[in-house]
């Protein structure tokens, strides 16, 4: 395979979308031709920038019946996902350079797409004393987080995003103010006191942005949030990025496509972290995506057995598959209107490139050739159990969905075709 | 005549199913109060009653409306037994469902889960209580106790009092009596409010005496101990002082108001005790009877909806 033509090219770079083809050679994009070139003909389908999905948790080590390896590449790719950048939340956590290790090998194996692993930042993701950084670094972190543990303890946060700015490392965090959210599995509001479940105010996440801006703000630490869920928390991080802090947010496709009210009675494949939030809330994010205030958009991608999801609300796991079923979540927000493929390119490719300093995310001469095809039209019924990850739970289950990736390839390689 | 499997929550019930169960309550309650009591109604029937939270009053007010029908009643204290040794709600269920009960009475510390449980039997099931959620037969319990001392069930006015935030009886309450066209107000301290629970149809208020103004009814919750202390409410002495029922800040209700309490009472926190014995206001006695009759008439007509039955 030599030249992808007549296709719509994907730019988020330029923010164009383009009649053309690719010619690839050796794994990278090699020239950009007319779309009448010789070559795999793509149908005059989209092809784009494969994504980069921040934020991918897989069950390995620990929790392989959930997640491998095997499985999560196979729906990464049949996703469009080239680059999974992996969560540290495993049994036992990433926090040595040992596991980090063992990690990258396992994943180099048997993944047929990127993975780009982040390592815990505090020893056993304790929030108390922090991890190996600099040895992390060196084996092959990406960036650092505790996943959904924030450190609670602000002095304690504030030596590590001082030490961490030192060694150059990103510093991912999870704005839920910890006591705010403690036991609580929705957001407060008529349906959660209807329902009768635990809540907690979309207030706990603009309290600790704030706590965590001012730390930053101290520090100058590289900082993302890794998920901005609510319409009280954007002006903190407005006023951040004005003030010219190293910044930037995430939000995942769930919190961009579903609110509150999808819980219904009482689903638990609708438990995610933060909690699903109001309509209104879910619009502005959109919003801010749109505007580029709200950087990168990820999966979440959090496998879940049957089992952890077939009990009472309160007591069931949270989390939802959601590297294969991203790319159709979100042409519901560019069928919608709301923004343009470019500018949902720019959240689900470019910006998480750039923010990992990536060449992926474009279609330059010279840039790796990830690349996703799809068709942005084709019209489906979700099945869940058709999905590839180990895991099948996803809150889409049963819904009418648009959107099919036909191929995915890495490094030029074709990795998926439908 | 009553389209339901189960009773899982007031806010399934339409207001004929309300009144058909309040009728039929009433008629049991009648029986009730007679010395020989026993109807075959539930007859061959087999009832288990499945507390996964200890109550012994909503437990032995269920075992006698099942044997005062006929059924024959287990109780299974399941604190004690399985789920301690790891096995799921569903699998418990499943257990449970095989041994081919007709009614499953299920009390359970988180809201919903009951309504999980339903899904995988076979058999009717009665909700008793699930977390802060619902409570349909103590709704119902004191909707027969209103109606059968007010004469009416519709144009009253309700202040509901205490502890909202935590309580599954005000929960099934407001929606039971907002569905037969009362006013309720809910009254206590914004710390024991539920967020945006003054969107869902009733008036909200932290003052007492604003709150008992006019009120036909007055219903008391009962406050936790552990909310007691400093968490939720400066003190119990505090407490009483402000939301405390007592003579002076009843006397801003109508004069023939009844005070209602679900029980157990803390007396001296939420209500003075004088006043809970007070047989010219205070009705709490008769809904612990008319518990009984309202949870007859539901198993019956839950029983006639039964597979095979005359539905």
């Amino acid at each position: 395979m030599s030249v992808l033509s007549n296709a719509l090219l994907i730019d988020p770079e330029t923010g164009t979308e383009t009649r053309g083809s690719l010619r690839i050679e050796d794994g990278r994009i090699a020239e950009i031709l007319p779309a009448d070139a010789d070559g795999i003909d793509c149908g005059g389908k989209c092809l784009a920038p494969g994504i980069i999905d921040i934020g991918v948790k897989i069950g390995e080590p620990g929790e392989r019946h959930k997640e491998s390896f095997r499985t999560a590449g196979l729906a990464a790719a049949a996703g469009g996902v080239t680059t999974m950048v992996t969560r540290p939340d495993t049994t036992p956590a990433i926090d040595t350079p040992e596991i980090l290790d063992f990690f990258i090998r396992r994943a180099r194996e048997i993944s047929p797409v990127n993975v780009l692993p982040m390592a815990a930042l505090t020893k056993c993701r304790n929030g108390v004393e922090m991890a190996e950084i600099g040895f992390l670094q060196d084996t092959g972190a990406v960036a650092f987080t505790d996943a959904d543990r924030p450190v609670a303890n602000p002095k304690i946060l504030q030596r590590i995003l001082t030490y961490a700015n030192a060694s150059g490392a990103l510093v991912m965090a999870h704005v839920q103010q910890p006591d705010m959210s403690k036991d609580a599995v929705i957001t407060s509001g008529p349906f959660a006191t209807k329902l009768g479940l635990p809540a907690v105010s979309p207030m706990a996440e603009r309290m600790q942005l704030e706590r965590d801006m001012a730390l930053v703000e101290m520090t100058g630490a590289k900082y993302h949030a890794d998920q901005i869920t609510c319409r009280a928390a954007l002006p903190v991080l407005e006023q951040a990025k004005a003030k010219g802090l190293n910044v930037t947010a995430g939000v995942s496709i769930h919190h961009l496509t579903l609110n509150e009210f999808d819980i219904e009675d009482y689903r638990t494949f609708f438990k995610v972290k933060p909690p699903l939030r109001a309509e209104n809330d879910r619009i502005a994010v959109v919003e801010a995506v749109a505007s580029g205030l709200i950087d990168i958009v990820s999966s979440m991608h959090t496998p879940q057995d049957e089992e952890s999801k077939r009990l009472p609300f309160e007591e069931a796991a949270s989390g939802a598959v959601g590297l294969q079923t991203m790319l159709p979540a979100l042409m519901q927000l560019v069928h919608g209107g709301y923004m343009s493929l470019p500018t949902l390119w720019r959240a689900i490719s470019l910006n998480p490139a750039k923010l990992l300093g990536l060449e992926a995310g474009r279609l330059v001469v010279g840039a790796p050739a990830d690349l996703v095809l799809f068709d942005m039209d084709a019209p489906f019924i979700m099945d869940r159990f058709k999905l590839l990850s180990k895991s099948k739970n996803t809150p889409f289950d049963g819904r009418r969905m648009q959107g099919r990736v036909l191929r995915t390839f890495v490094a030029g390689e074709q990795v998926y075709e439908r | 005549m009553f389209p339901h499997r189960h009773l899982l929550g007031i806010e399934q019930l339409s207001q004929t199913d309300i009144v058909t169960i309040l009728d039929l309550a009433e008629k049991y309650a009648s029986l009730n109060r007679q010395q020989h009591k026993h109807l075959d109604v539930l007859s061959g029937l087999t009832q288990i009653n499945m507390f996964f939270e200890n109550s012994t009053r909503t437990q032995t007010s269920f075992e006698i409306a099942g044997k005062r029908l006929g059924a024959d009643v287990m109780n299974m204290a399941m604190q004690a037994s399985s789920i301690k040794k790891g096995e799921t709600l569903i699998d418990t269920a499943l257990t449970l469902n095989a041994m081919h009960p007709d009614l499953l009475v299920v009390r359970h510390p988180h809201s919903g889960a009951v309504q999980l449980l339903a899904e995988k039997v076979n058999c009717a099931v009665l909700n008793a209580g699930d977390g802060r959620h619902e409570h349909p037969t103590q709704a119902l319990l004191d909707a027969l106790t209103i109606r059968r001392s007010k004469g009416r069930l519709h144009r009253l006015t309700i202040a509901i009092c205490g502890d909202i935030a935590h309580s599954r009886v005000a929960r099934s309450n407001m929606f039971l009596l907002g569905k037969m066209e009362n006013r309720v107000r809910l009254v206590g301290p914004k710390t024991l409010m539920p967020s945006g629970v003054d969107k869902l149809g009733v008036e909200v208020t932290d003052n007492m005496t604003e709150g008992l103004e006019g009120a036909d009814v007055v219903m008391m919750l009962r406050l936790q101990k552990e909310r007691m202390d400093g968490g939720f409410i400066p003190s119990e002495r505090e407490y009483y002082h402000r939301w405390g029922l007592d003579a002076a800040k009843l006397s801003k209700a109508k004069p023939d108001a009844i005070v209602m309490h679900p029980g157990p009472m803390n007396r001296g926190v939420e209500i003075d005790g004088t006043l809970a014995d007070d047989i010219n206001r205070s009705v709490i006695q008769e809904q612990v009877e008319m518990g009984v009759a309202v949870r007859m008439a539901v198993m019956d007509l839950l029983a006639r909806n039964l597979q095979g039955g005359a539905a």
